[in-house]
């Protein structure tokens, strides 16, 4: 609380990093080095939330690379045949997701606590797993790991986008996802080392775990300002439309009357439904690419290098060409990663160019669009906009892989990879009519022009 | 706070943690060195000779503790508990039938470790090795020792983290014919061809025909039991509800295990036996949930694995759903009988 109590004192500029001096990166931004005038602009908090997602990650990722071997060689468990995670948990982690948004924005800003609710239950999911041998407590465990996650995103996203200036929040979101999967990197490193170090030792790989979770509580407590009224009240740049709304239930349902927000949502929900999830594209790049089997395990780590690397550039061209159209481009790059999972050419550059451009898509769309959609809520209701946004997209990812799997049961493969490709070139094309790209920084942000209250409506 | 405070609290927490981690992973490591001693009163193992062609004797993973642990060993068919010849070739799976072997093993890399299938000959020298894309599961070899088989639990994505699947191979060791997957073939499921992302096959049993096999398959949460054909590579839905298939000897029937309603889900099966000419099934006297892929002795009598308190024991049970089961030794898994 004392933290939060000085951060009320000392408003943060988010455009002068250097005012905003408790957290220690604050020195990093003030080194003389090119990176570091480079990133200048970067707040601090932005580096701690970077840091607490990098801890974090390293922590769930050592679980979640050891949990298969832990299930079927550890515990002897055959866990095929059903989910841990079905459906139904899907549903409700949406929920949290919104809950979590909205609990964020009351009481003036309590992002830093709900969050750090998110984290911490996260952590404390870590020592249980030592405890739960069976099935059903083990999928309780995961399942209340992935509440914390739901928790979590919303609000840190929102104070992402509240500590940086609408100018460089493309950046400050690249700056963020990097870490972030730099982390989902170097945790499966650390566990299988743990691992080999102690032969099957993998209550050492969840103590280990528990310790870094912690540890990235401890950054967020001690290193992210709390209290979000030296921010909400950010007087140098006006920031959303509406500068007095109170963040109510009602108010944050009455956001989807914002046009702004409405647009990226249609947008974000268009190109969702065209979204074919991950695990569809890691086994089509085997079944038609034919990658080997023993590659298998390694792809999502392709995508995740080539996110990694992309994160910070994509966002900083988000900020000077315009968001929605680096999201737009995000999607062509996934369709061209369509492209060329239908060629069937079975050579190694082509799958590595497909997980490239599918890193590319990430890096093109998952921050960028948390920026962009940033511009159109205002401060108060940031985390609630934020997770409807979120929500949207989640949901319509979802029914894609579920009609993605029920096209494949029907025509195969091929046709269905054909259809998704059309769907997503027509989806892209209703996006580019939409035009999200008037979120971009050439227009001031919290003023609409008479042609933008003329965009197309009813689109939904 | 200050800064230099709050940096002082993290260092302090950073330092606690830290010495909480590095006790954990050393206790862990001490408790690993302790399983390469052998334990008082543990069966007596001693290296020797083995051979998949010493008639009378079974040959299985030992998973006693000490030096030889995971080692392909063999006893006395007739005095399964007696004391065990070790080999030094260390299985995580093993199946052998006419002089060839399979043993899926670990291999150890600079990270993490990466499995294999390794053919085995009559003298338990390697012949060929395929690489195996998860955590073996099921090994089998045909009755005329031509044709093997294996499953792997594959976990692909690193973000669902509990999405499985399996991955069935079949290598036809004579012309070195190799499919890496079963998922190829073309299914037939009620008359009509069928295709779905989320098939899955495990548990493959031979007929001594060196043409067809059984196999379950797994779809929309449902198993089935299949025959596959190697020539037409096609597989065909036979009966539902069937998993971990095993062929009698005299190929009329199948043990397999069956997912029962009302089981804790971590523990839903129960050993079946089914006869292929009327498809009747008949539970066996065994009332545990067993996940294994049981062994058939001789046309009467199954073998089959349960947890133990070194990994797993081996039980002994008739086919016809009589008699008791009853435990024929401990800290074993994955049993052959040679013939």
């Amino acid at each position: 609380m004392y933290v939060a109590d000085s951060r009320g004192h000392a408003p943060a500029l988010p455009a002068a990093p250097a005012q905003d001096a408790p957290a220690p990166s604050a020195d990093d931004a003030a080194r003389p080095s090119p990176a570091g005038r480079r990133l200048a602009a970067i707040a601090p908090t932005v580096f701690a939330l970077g840091a607490v997602s990098l801890i974090t990650d390293v922590s769930s990722e050592m679980v979640t690379a050891v949990l298969p071997l832990y299930l079927v060689a550890g515990l002897g468990l055959s866990p095929l045949g059903f989910g841990l995670l079905d459906g139904v948990y899907n549903g409700f982690s949406a929920l949290v997701r919104l809950v979590g948004g909205h609990l964020a924005d009351r009481g003036g800003g309590r992002h830093k606590w709900v969050a750090g609710l998110g984290y911490g239950v996260s952590a404390l999911c870590k020592p249980l797993l030592l405890v739960a041998h069976t099935l059903t407590p083990i999928g309780l465990v995961l399942a209340a790991d992935r509440t914390g996650k739901g928790l979590r995103t919303a609000p840190r996203d929102a104070l992402i986008s509240l500590s940086s200036s609408p100018e460089s929040r493309g950046r400050a979101f690249g700056v963020h996802r990097a870490m972030d999967t730099a982390g989902a990197l170097l945790g499966p490193l650390a566990a299988f080392l743990i691992l080999r170090a102690t032969v099957d030792g993998y209550d050492a790989v969840f103590t280990v775990s528990f310790c870094v979770a912690v540890v990235g509580v401890l950054v967020l407590v001690l290193f992210v300002p709390g209290g979000a009224r030296g921010r909400a009240s950010e007087g140098t740049t006006p920031d959303g439309d509406a500068g007095d709304v109170r963040p109510s239930l009602r108010a944050a349902l009455a956001l989807l009357r914002v046009r702004g927000l409405r647009r990226i949502t249609v947008c974000a929900l268009l190109l969702g439904l065209a979204t074919v999830s991950d695990s569809f594209v890691y086994l089509l790049l085997q079944r038609r690419l034919g990658v080997p089997d023993r590659w298998f395990a390694l792809l999502p780590l392709g995508t995740a290098a080539a996110f990694l690397l992309l994160a910070l550039p994509l966002g900083r061209l988000a900020d000077r060409v315009g968001r929605g159209r680096v999201f737009l481009a995000g999607h062509g790059a996934l369709l061209l990663a369509y492209a060329l999972l239908l060629t069937g050419g079975r050579t190694t550059a082509l799958s590595a160019a497909v997980l490239l451009l599918h890193g590319a898509f990430y890096a093109a769309t998952d921050g960028v669009l948390m920026a962009a959609a940033s511009g159109s809520v205002p401060p108060q209701l940031r985390s609630s906009g934020l997770a409807l946004v979120q929500t949207g997209q989640a949901a319509a990812r979802f029914a894609c892989s579920l009609g993605f799997g029920a096209a494949w049961t029907l025509w195969g493969d091929r046709t269905a990879l054909g259809l998704s490709t059309a769907a997503l070139a027509a989806c892209t094309a209703a996006a580019v009519l939409l035009r999200p790209d008037r979120e971009g920084v050439h227009e001031p942000e919290g003023v609409r022009s008479p042609e933008g209250d003329r965009s197309p409506e009813g689109v939904s | 706070m200050s800064v230099r405070n709050r940096i002082l609290v993290l260092v302090s927490a950073v330092v606690a943690l830290a010495v909480v981690a590095v006790a954990s992973v050393l206790h862990a490591s001490a408790r690993a060195q302790r399983r390469d001693q052998a334990q008082p009163g543990g069966p007596r193992v001693t290296a020797g000779p083995v051979a998949l062609t010493d008639s009378g004797r079974m040959i299985f993973r030992n998973m006693a503790w000490g030096p030889h642990r995971d080692e392909l060993t063999s006893v006395p068919a007739t005095d399964p508990s007696g004391p065990r010849t070790a080999s030094h070739i260390k299985c995580l799976r093993f199946y052998a039938a006419s002089g060839t072997g399979v043993c899926l093993q670990a291999v150890h890399g600079p990270v993490s470790d990466t499995y294999r299938a390794v053919i085995l000959d009559s003298r338990l020298r390697i012949t060929a090795h395929y690489d195996v894309p998860g955590i073996p599961s099921r090994a089998r070899v045909s009755p005329t020792g031509r044709f093997a088989a294996w499953t792997a639990f594959v976990g692909g994505d690193s973000y669902a983290g509990t999405d499985f699947s399996t991955r069935t191979a079949i290598v036809d060791t004579r012309t070195g014919t190799y499919i890496p997957s079963l998922e190829t073939f073309r299914i037939e499921k009620d008359g009509r061809t069928y295709r779905s992302p989320d098939v899955n096959f495990w548990g493959v049993t031979f007929v001594p025909d060196d043409r067809t096999f059984y196999a379950t398959l797994a779809t929309k949460g449902h198993t089935y039991l299949v025959r596959g054909d190697l020539r037409s590579r096609t597989v065909t839905t036979v009966h539902a509800n069937v998993e971990c298939p095993s062929l009698s000897p005299d190929g009329t029937r199948i043990a397999y295990k069956k997912r029962v309603a009302g089981l804790p889900k971590d523990a839903p099966w129960r050993l079946y036996v089914l006869d292929l000419r009327t498809l009747r099934e008949t539970p066996l006297a065994e009332s545990r949930s067993v996940d294994d892929q049981a062994v058939w002795r001789d046309d009467h009598t199954l073998v089959y694995a349960l947890p133990g308190d070194y990994g797993a024991d081996l039980h002994q049970l008739p086919s016809d759903g009589t008699g008791t089961p009853h435990r024929i030794t401990t800290a074993a898994v994955s049993p052959a009988y040679v013939h």
